[in-house]
């Protein structure tokens, strides 16, 4: 009884699951559409660019659109994979939540590639489905999928709506889900009738607290006092940093962490560009196809610092022999990534914003100069092995790293590229060089093929003023490329660089390194890029020659807008260093 | 080593929760041993009652997984040590064969089962307990022809706990006690955080 007391039911019916926040637009009741309704957030939630695809559920929504196109830009591709992806760029690019509108039955199905995609990297979208009358669910009506059932293990949150009256709260929730704590992405799944029917609209109130939702945990300074203790004591420190540094607009405190206690810091590809490739601490990239150095220091350090990075199979190799003699720091906002992977010493929940500062306060300055040198060594090494092979080639044929590497002086490191999935994106994460944060866009954990196309279309609009190159290959190309459509009716600047070996090159590498040349279907065709993209009005250039490169990629820097410039390369180069399946990360295999 | 887990979930009362939890589980591909969803001591929050077979390490990691369903406020994880539990058995005989066998009847006295129907053709009893005892009963039943078996799934109080009053006026509070949002686990690695 005592217990009652302490909280009063009819209180806690009433408080439902918000608490209102002040509302944002006047409180003047008028009888709108919930079609009208789901436009109103956009334009409260500060969205200025959607993409999608109509159809016969999301009619209505359309139909409202039509008197919005002063405050938010509609852009039509040409499949809702496309859209998703070019929204996921978008929130990349921007830092911004995505918006999607896709219709029901195929167009929702049509999105389930990009929110896998955006959940496992952790992209904020809100993506809006149509849906079939809400008298007519379950019945298999035309175009009717279960759709809220299909995304749930792929969406942070979803949500069906078959009442306008919610619009507005369900709505200000998904947003402030999408981008808060580790983003992720929402699907909120509308009838049709719910679009159509008129309610009483009261005004957009903004969702800032969910009681069941805490995306900010209280950070407790014993931990971060034990982590400062770690690092202080440590001889050998190693920091790895992931896109918890990009994603929670950290990478001033990051910096500013890593050079007051002098440690190395090495990325996974979702944390590239947090830290500037110039930096002297940057030791490089982490993993399977990373830099030599990195990922035998790994297994050598005496205290790991994890930053906003979750352990990744890609990253850690074979998780027994990983960093075994090291103990871990893990610093992330998501507890259910503490300790999943590798076991924490000293687990620090929070919102890397926070917690970097705090522990900024307490490290000790220091240079490490010695250890950092030997990373230098290990640099040296991969140089002589690897790298000057791939950049400065004696073959005839031409390598993707050269290409990169030209790319690299004539963008000065200033361009934002975007990368599908395979060796071409391996050697772009290699080679790229980045002075601005949120300038890589690729899909890490997911790896999803055709990504890069449509995403380079999204990441132009979250970052209209930079230059976005999609760096792509001539697999991945062939997945998405109806989205050129896009390109020509938008207009959009968008430079495409398609690497062509003429192979699906990373499983071919595997082929060859693993199961004897058996070249199993790997041998793709491919149509003539050129007059492809002639068809949708792009201009283009095919080149196979080594001078041709520097010349050639001006040319597409240079061209008013979109440009298309394929590059042919060598068709058996493989991506080294390489750690095998099933192998430690001190097991790397420089060649 | 594996074990049986009680995991008791409190959430707000949402259509596809119980979806989003359930999938939790076959993603990895852990089978349900039973799960029941009633009402909680909280008007409008839900409590799930999940029975697994599994290492404590897989427990406490999925326990993180729910946790982290925005509709979920809490997840706990108990071994049978640390709950008072029960699950219900009903079961059909034969009313001739309970009528003629005198054995039959003082089986049933010695499980502790009760007619909860009796009809000409057939009599349905209850008994209510742990595994052990409601599985007692069947096979002493089986013999005499069991019908119809069904049981409940497990529900579970956990000693320990203070009720969820408290924490809940704490999730609603704009500025959470530590008690919500501290790294609670932290303390106590070896246990689930959430505790």
């Amino acid at each position: 009884m005592e217990a009652l007391e302490i909280i009063d039911q009819k209180k806690a019916r009433e408080s439902a699951t918000t608490i209102p926040a002040p509302v944002t637009q006047p409180a003047e009741t008028v009888s709108i559409a919930g079609s009208k309704a789901v436009l109103e957030a956009f334009v409260a939630e500060g969205v200025d660019t959607i993409f999608g695809y109509p159809g016969g559920a999301i009619m209505p929504i359309y139909d409202a659109l039509y008197d919005y196109n002063d405050q938010l830009k509609h852009i039509l591709v040409r499949h809702e994979q496309g859209g998703i992806h070019a929204a996921q760029g978008y929130a990349r690019s921007s830092g911004r939540v995505g918006v999607v509108f896709a219709t029901s039955g195929p167009g929702a199905t049509n999105l389930v590639t990009g929110l896998a995609d955006a959940m496992i990297d952790s992209t904020p979208l809100v993506c809006i489905t149509g849906q079939v009358f809400a008298h007519l669910l379950g019945t298999d009506a035309f175009q009717e999928v279960d759709v809220i059932n299909i995304t749930t293990p792929v969406t942070k949150w979803n949500y069906q709506v078959t009442d306008a009256k919610e619009i507005p709260s369900v709505l200000a929730k998904a947003f402030h889900i999408a981008g808060t704590g580790r983003p992720g992405p929402v699907l909120i799944d509308i009838t049709k009738n719910a679009q159509l029917q008129k309610f009483d609209y009261e005004g957009y109130v903004k969702c800032t607290h969910i009681r069941s939702y805490r995306p900010k945990p209280i950070v407790r300074p014993e931990y971060i006092a034990e982590a400062a203790k770690l690092i202080n004591e440590a001889e050998k420190p190693f920091v790895i940093f992931g896109q918890g540094v990009i994603l929670g607009k950290a990478e001033n405190e990051f910096k500013q962490f890593i050079e007051k206690a002098g440690l190395p810091a090495a990325w996974t590809i979702l944390g590239l560009s947090a830290l500037p490739t110039d930096h002297p601490q940057n030791v490089g990239m982490l993993g399977m196809h990373g830099n030599y150095g990195p990922n035998v220091l790994t297994n050598e350090c005496d205290v790991l610092i994890a930053v906003g990075m979750r352990f990744d199979d890609r990253v850690t190799g074979r998780l027994d022999k990983y960093a075994k003699q090291a103990k871990v720091i893990h610093l992330d906002i998501d507890p259910a990534e503490i300790d999943k992977n590798v076991k924490a010493a000293v687990p620090v929940w929070g919102d890397c914003k926070e917690t970097l500062p705090m522990l900024t306060k307490l490290v000790e300055s220091k240079k490490h100069t010695e250890w950092l040198n030997k990373f230098g060594e290990f640099t040296k090494q991969e140089q002589e092995v690897v790298i000057n092979k791939e950049l400065n080639p004696d073959t005839e044929e031409l390598t993707m790293g050269e290409v990169i590497n030209v790319l690299n002086e004539l963008t000065n490191g200033d361009a934002i590229i975007v990368t599908d999935v395979g060796q071409h994106q391996m050697v772009a994460c290699r080679y790229a060089r980045f002075n601005e944060s949120k300038s890589n866009i690729t899909s890490g954990g997911a790896g999803t093929m055709g990504f890069a196309l449509p995403a380079a279309i999204g990441a132009k609009y979250g970052a209209p003023h930079r230059t976005v190159v999609a760096v792509i290959g001539d697999g991945g190309v062939q997945m998405t490329i109806q989205e050129l459509g896009t390109i020509m009716q938008t207009e959009i600047n968008v430079k495409i660089l398609i690497l062509n070996n003429q192979f699906l090159g990373m499983v071919r590498q595997w082929q060859q390194l693993f199961h004897d040349k058996r070249y199993s279907f790997v041998d793709i065709a491919s149509p003539d890029y050129v007059m492809v993209a002639k068809g949708y009005g792009i201009e283009g250039q095919k080149i196979s020659q080594r001078k041709e490169i520097r010349t050639a990629l001006q040319k597409m820097l240079d061209h008013e807008g979109s440009y298309l410039l394929e590059v042919m390369v060598g068709k058996e180069n493989n991506v080294f260093p390489m750690v095998p399946q099933g192998c430690s990360v001190a097991e790397i295999r420089l060649s | 080593m594996k074990k049986e887990f009680t995991i008791t979930v409190y959430t707000e009362n949402q259509i596809g929760l119980l979806n989003r939890i359930a999938i939790i589980f076959s993603r990895r591909k852990i089978n349900i041993d039973s799960m029941n969803t009633s009402p909680s001591e909280i008007e409008g929050i839900h409590r799930f009652t999940i029975l697994i077979d599994e290492t404590e390490e897989v427990v406490r990691k999925v326990c993180r997984q729910i946790e982290k369903q925005v509709e979920v406020l809490k997840a706990y994880y108990n071994t049978e040590e640390e709950i008072v539990w029960q699950e219900m058995a009903l079961y059909k005989v034969s009313t001739d064969e309970i009528a003629a066998k005198v054995k039959v009847e003082r089986l049933l006295r010695e499980c502790g089962a009760r007619a909860v129907a009796i009809r000409k053709d057939f009599t349905v009893f209850e008994t209510t307990g742990h595994r052990e005892e409601t599985d007692k009963l069947i096979k002493a039943l089986e013999p005499h022809g069991l019908i119809e078996f069904v049981r409940s799934a497990r529900i579970a109080i956990i000693k320990e706990s203070k009720g969820f009053h408290v924490k809940l006026k704490q999730f609603e509070n704009r500025e959470p006690g530590t008690e919500v949002v501290e790294n609670e686990f932290l303390n106590r690695q070896e246990e689930v955080f959430s505790m």
